[in-house]
């Protein structure tokens, strides 16, 4: 039953080496066990799992605010609620579900797809995820004390201001940011320097999959847009708390200033979400339509394109400050461009789906569905870009469709298409096909009947964020048809719960490649082992599992009495040296509450600063204590 | 305390009433596809364009996607694509110059469009050259509207509240400012929006070419009661805009019959004049709407209820209740006074 033994060369001892990587990758037992984990599966999960809650409680948050404006002068939230409602979804939605989702199927997937048995820096992942969650419990923990924000996901000042928004609520939420700051740079860092260096033997660039490139542009793109979001929200923190007056008008600051910065990361941030989303499609694509993609350099090219150009936009969100003409017909042209870069995307999976053998799985489902959604968000997207047009759409429910059609359609889609797909990879078995494609119906129903409305709202006048609107201006009906579409959404998301359910225990034993599909991770086991290979696979084309029998080898002589993995060149992936993982470590969750010691305790207290420093530099000295070297390996 | 009770709840039935009699003529009074000016009849005229344009570019690729659907098996029977996982070299070549060849088409079209939406938008910005423009500063306070007309003798200048009246076939230069947080100027009927930024001034040009009442709302979220931040722009013949001007640069009228005269001396004797002036009366408060000519205004509280008596009555008692948040203070009244007073606010055309 073991992955591609009929290509293991003759030499080797299958049963002893197989038998020393289960010891030396077995999982501590015991609660302290657990929390010591460091495996890519494991965080992987943990990642996915606390992400699909973060769902959960957002889609809970939408339920609310749709309620709340199914019918004129509703009387079910009043604006205090709802104005934290509002806040805490799209707070939840961007910073504690999107990105985070995106970097836990990165974390599961990218060993995988590389050939090789985790992370490169498997401590810091367990940090990075040990830091997510605490600042998914300390928005949360603000949210049920009524101290949720409730001030924007955006967060412009002054109204962030500590004139105009006294109390902690603020102080939570830019706090909150910090610790995802922190989580998203160690997965970015990790995910870099594993895709660049530890890619299977003879997986050069040019024979990376899609998705592999895809997440390393994802990744660059979180190191160049984090560090403006650390700049934003640190001055309007320290603005509030220590009075600074960085983007306080009343004393010389500079509100616009706040928002260049903001969007500056708020762009691009977009992209960190469905970047890795056309990953998933472009997987999805390939194995369902069972094609090699067409145009591969044209696909890779557009992805690098779109992440320098997700850079040089972020103008259109701020057309209605007044800013000179020269100045906004640039940030149009740029605006645009992507249109270009989206749109080689899409005829390239066309034209994959039109010249393969598609088998209309439920994954297959989502990726159609995903074109219609994702082509009409990008439309009203180029829509959006023309300063005219944006001027009488910004900040109405036109807007309010746009992005949940690039973001529900871009990203949510695939995300369910790559569950159904991959599932089985996760598990071991498959998810029911009849339930998924119920599930996609419902949601493609509902979806549609939600946020299709809201174009016409927005040109009839209705803004964003407001908490009631009176009767007669022609906005009931359509209201409520959006209000049942998200009723039906929920419904879908029940479906999906279901599914997902009934096939923990039901589903159909999937075995290591159940899709026929292309890429290494569906030559592991399924579930994989926590080693993921006995031995790294060897890869001598772009669609390795597709290559014939002759063309398809292993790496042997490394050593499997240690954690020990391969370390190949940048470029081409030749070879270079080896290099032993770190095991379970319990310091990476110390240092994570030390550190949230501090971020948290500051917001009450500036002297958390430096408790909070002091206790996690002697969490890190203990993290970092030399340990003696190993024995050299005995081979 | 009973009275006051009883009169806030009939003026609260009242004012559903009333509310829903007099909205339900506001639809399409707030849109941005029903233009009354020069400059959102050429954003409309740009709008339908884009929507078409690319409106059937979306139903060509909708149109190509389900395509692939119903060819499922001919890419297979016609070639060995199962066992190679690709279509013959010339497949391939066609299907990539394909690709080029719509990346091109889709090149030409956004340039097109890009170039559209630069002739509209330096075409709307050809308004502040036409001749006799009227300055109106508008600034954007948590949560209602201060206007300022800024005419060129400083003893014509006037500040009203919520409701903008101008003159049809006019430029209008709004001048757009802040007292607190950001806001958003919004008349879609008129233009688009202009942002309201506390420390700046932002400019924003438009012109009604018909008569009309045109409703807007702040479109930048600005706390509490963003949803309750409403104004009219009332666009009228040059010579019945030059009468509501004549008639708005008045002090307010004196009170005539003995309830309005009380009503004054409830005004002048409460904490209303620490927020609301009322010009030719010892009443100067600033940080509220300015209340000269209250009574010919359309509404209260920045356009949350239409102006009636009844609703007065209610917003006075319970401003609270109304608009949750809002910064005006609930002043205790008594049953004897209340009606003076309604009759005399209500007395300031």
């Amino acid at each position: 039953m073991r992955a591609s033994q009929d290509i293991y060369p003759q030499s080797v001892d299958v049963e002893r080496d197989v038998e020393q990587l289960r010891n030396s990758w077995r999982h501590p037992r015991g609660v302290l066990g657990w929390l010591s984990f460091t495996t890519h599966q494991a965080i992987g999960t943990r990642y996915i799992v606390t992400a699909f809650i973060m769902l959960l409680a957002g889609g809970i948050e939408a339920l609310m605010i749709r309620t709340q404006l199914m019918r004129a002068n509703n009387g079910y939230l009043g604006p205090e609620r709802y104005n934290q409602i509002f806040t805490t979804h799209g707070t939840t939605m961007m910073f504690l579900f999107a990105v985070p989702v995106m970097e836990g199927m990165a974390i599961y997937l990218v060993p995988l797809m590389c050939g090789t048995r985790n992370v490169a820096f498997p401590r810091l992942n367990a940090f990075g995820y040990w830091m997510y969650l605490f600042g998914v419990l300390f928005l949360y923990w603000g949210v049920f004390t009524n101290t949720a924000p409730d001030v924007g996901w955006f967060a412009y000042p002054p109204l962030s201001g500590p004139q105009y928004t006294p109390g902690k609520s603020t102080d939570f939420w830019a706090q909150m940011i910090t610790f995802t700051e922190v989580s998203a740079l160690c997965v970015a860092a990790e995910i870099i320097a594993t895709i660049s260096k530890m890619r299977a033997p003879g997986m050069s660039l040019n024979r990376m999959p899609l998705y592999i490139w895809s997440i390393l542009i994802q990744s660059w793109m979180i190191i160049f847009a984090m560090p403006a979001i650390v700049l934003a929200s640190s001055y309007l923190l320290s603005d509030r708390t220590v009075g600074t007056h960085f983007v306080n008008p009343a004393e010389g600051g500079d509100p616009l200033l706040y928002q260049h910065i903001f969007w500056f990361f708020g762009h691009p941030e977009v992209y960190i979400i469905f970047i890795p989303a056309l990953g998933f499609v472009s997987a999805i694509v390939v194995a369902h339509a069972r094609r090699e993609i067409v145009g591969y350099t044209a696909m890779v090219l557009a992805q690098i394109a779109n992440g320098f150009i997700a850079f040089g936009l972020w103008v259109h969100h701020m057309f209605a400050t007044d800013l000179p003409q020269i100045g906004e017909a640039y940030f149009t042209a740029s605006s645009m461009m992507i249109a270009v870069t989206s749109g080689v995307q899409i005829f390239c999976w066309i034209a994959t789906l039109w010249s393969g053998r598609p088998r209309m799985t439920t994954a297959l489902h989502f990726v159609y569905g995903f074109i219609a959604i994702f082509v009409l968000g990008g439309l009203t997207g180029v829509m959006l870009a023309a300063v005219p047009l944006d001027l009488q759409a910004h900040d109405t429910y036109f807007v309010v469709a746009h992005f949940h059609y690039v973001l529900i359609g871009g990203a949510l889609f695939p995300l369910f298409g790559a569950f159904y797909h991959w599932h089985p990879k996760f598990t071991g078995r498959l998810m029911n096909e009849t339930l998924g494609r119920a599930n996609f119906w419902v949601l493609f129903a509902g979806f549609n009947l939600t946020f299709f409305p809201m174009h016409i709202l927005g040109l009839k006048g209705m803004p964003r964020r407001i908490y009631t609107y009176p009767p007669g201006m022609g906005w009931d009906g359509l209201n409520l048809l959006a209000t049942v579409g998200a009723w039906i959404i929920a419904a879908g998301g029940i479906l999906f719960i279901v599914n997902f359910l009934w096939s923990r225990k039901n589903g159909e034993v999937a075995g290591n490649n159940p899709w026929d599909a292309d890429s290494l991770e569906w030559a592991a086991s399924s579930p994989p082992a926590n080693y993921n290979f006995e031995y790294l696979p060897a890869v001598t084309s772009r669609y390795p599992l597709w290559a014939p029998r002759e063309q398809r080898g292993v790496v042997t002589g490394l050593a499997t009495d240690r954690r020990e993995a391969l370390v190949t060149t940048l470029m081409d992936a030749e070879p270079h040296h080896r290099y032993i993982l770190p095991g379970s470590s319990i310091w990476p969750l110390i240092s994570a509450i030390c550190v949230t010691i501090g971020f948290a305790g500051s917001v009450f207290n500036g002297w958390y600063i430096t408790w909070g420093a002091i206790i996690s530099g002697l969490a890190f000295i203990g993290w970092f204590w030399p340990k003696r070297p190993l024995e050299p390996a005995h081979d | 305390m009973k009275t006051t009770t009883r009169v806030a709840k009939v003026s609260a039935a009242t004012c559903t009433a009333f509310t829903l009699l007099l909205t339900s003529c506001i639809y399409n009074r707030q849109s941005a596809i029903d233009p009354a000016g020069p400059q959102s009849g050429r954003i409309d005229t740009l709008w339908w364009s884009f929507f078409w344009l690319l409106g059937a570019i979306f139903l060509i690729v909708m149109v190509l996607t389900a395509m692939t659907l119903t060819r499922q098996h001919r890419g297979f029977e016609q070639e060995p694509l199962e066992a190679l996982h690709k279509a013959s070299e010339k497949t391939e070549a066609r299907l990539r110059s394909v690709i080029t060849g719509a990346t091109i088409v889709s090149i030409v079209i956004l340039f097109v469009l890009i170039v559209a939406s630069t002739v509209t938008g330096k075409a709307n910005s050809e308004l502040q050259n036409k001749k006799n423009p009227l300055t109106i500063q508008v600034t954007g306070t948590q949560w209602w509207w201060q206007i300022e007309y800024k005419m060129g003798d400083p003893t014509r200048s006037l500040v009203t509240a919520n409701e903008i009246h101008i003159p049809v076939g006019r430029p209008i230069q709004i001048r757009g400012a802040s007292n607190d947080v950001i806001h958003s100027f919004w008349v879609p009927n008129l233009n688009g929006k202009r942002d309201l930024i506390p420390s700046r001034i932002t400019t924003e040009w438009l012109e009604a070419d018909h008569p009309g009442a045109y409703r807007g709302q702040c479109a930048e979220f600005c706390g509490l009661q963003h949803a309750h931040m409403a104004l009219w722009v009332i666009a009228e013949p040059e010579d019945k805009f030059n009468a509501w001007l004549e008639a708005q640069l008045q002090p307010a009228a004196s009170p005539r019959t003995p309830e309005e005269i009380k009503g004054e001396q409830v005004f002048m004797n409460h904490a209303c004049i620490y927020c609301h002036a009322i010009e030719g009366t010892p009443a100067a408060g600033q940080s509220g709407p300015d209340l000269t000519h209250f009574g010919s205004r359309r509404g209260i509280a920045a356009n949350t209820l239409p102006n009636t008596m009844g609703n007065l009555a209610g917003w006075i008692l319970d401003p609270q209740t109304i608009k949750p948040g809002n910064h005006m203070a609930t002043i205790e009244v008594s049953s004897g006074d209340l009606q003076p007073l309604l009759e005399y606010l209500e007395s300031l055309k």
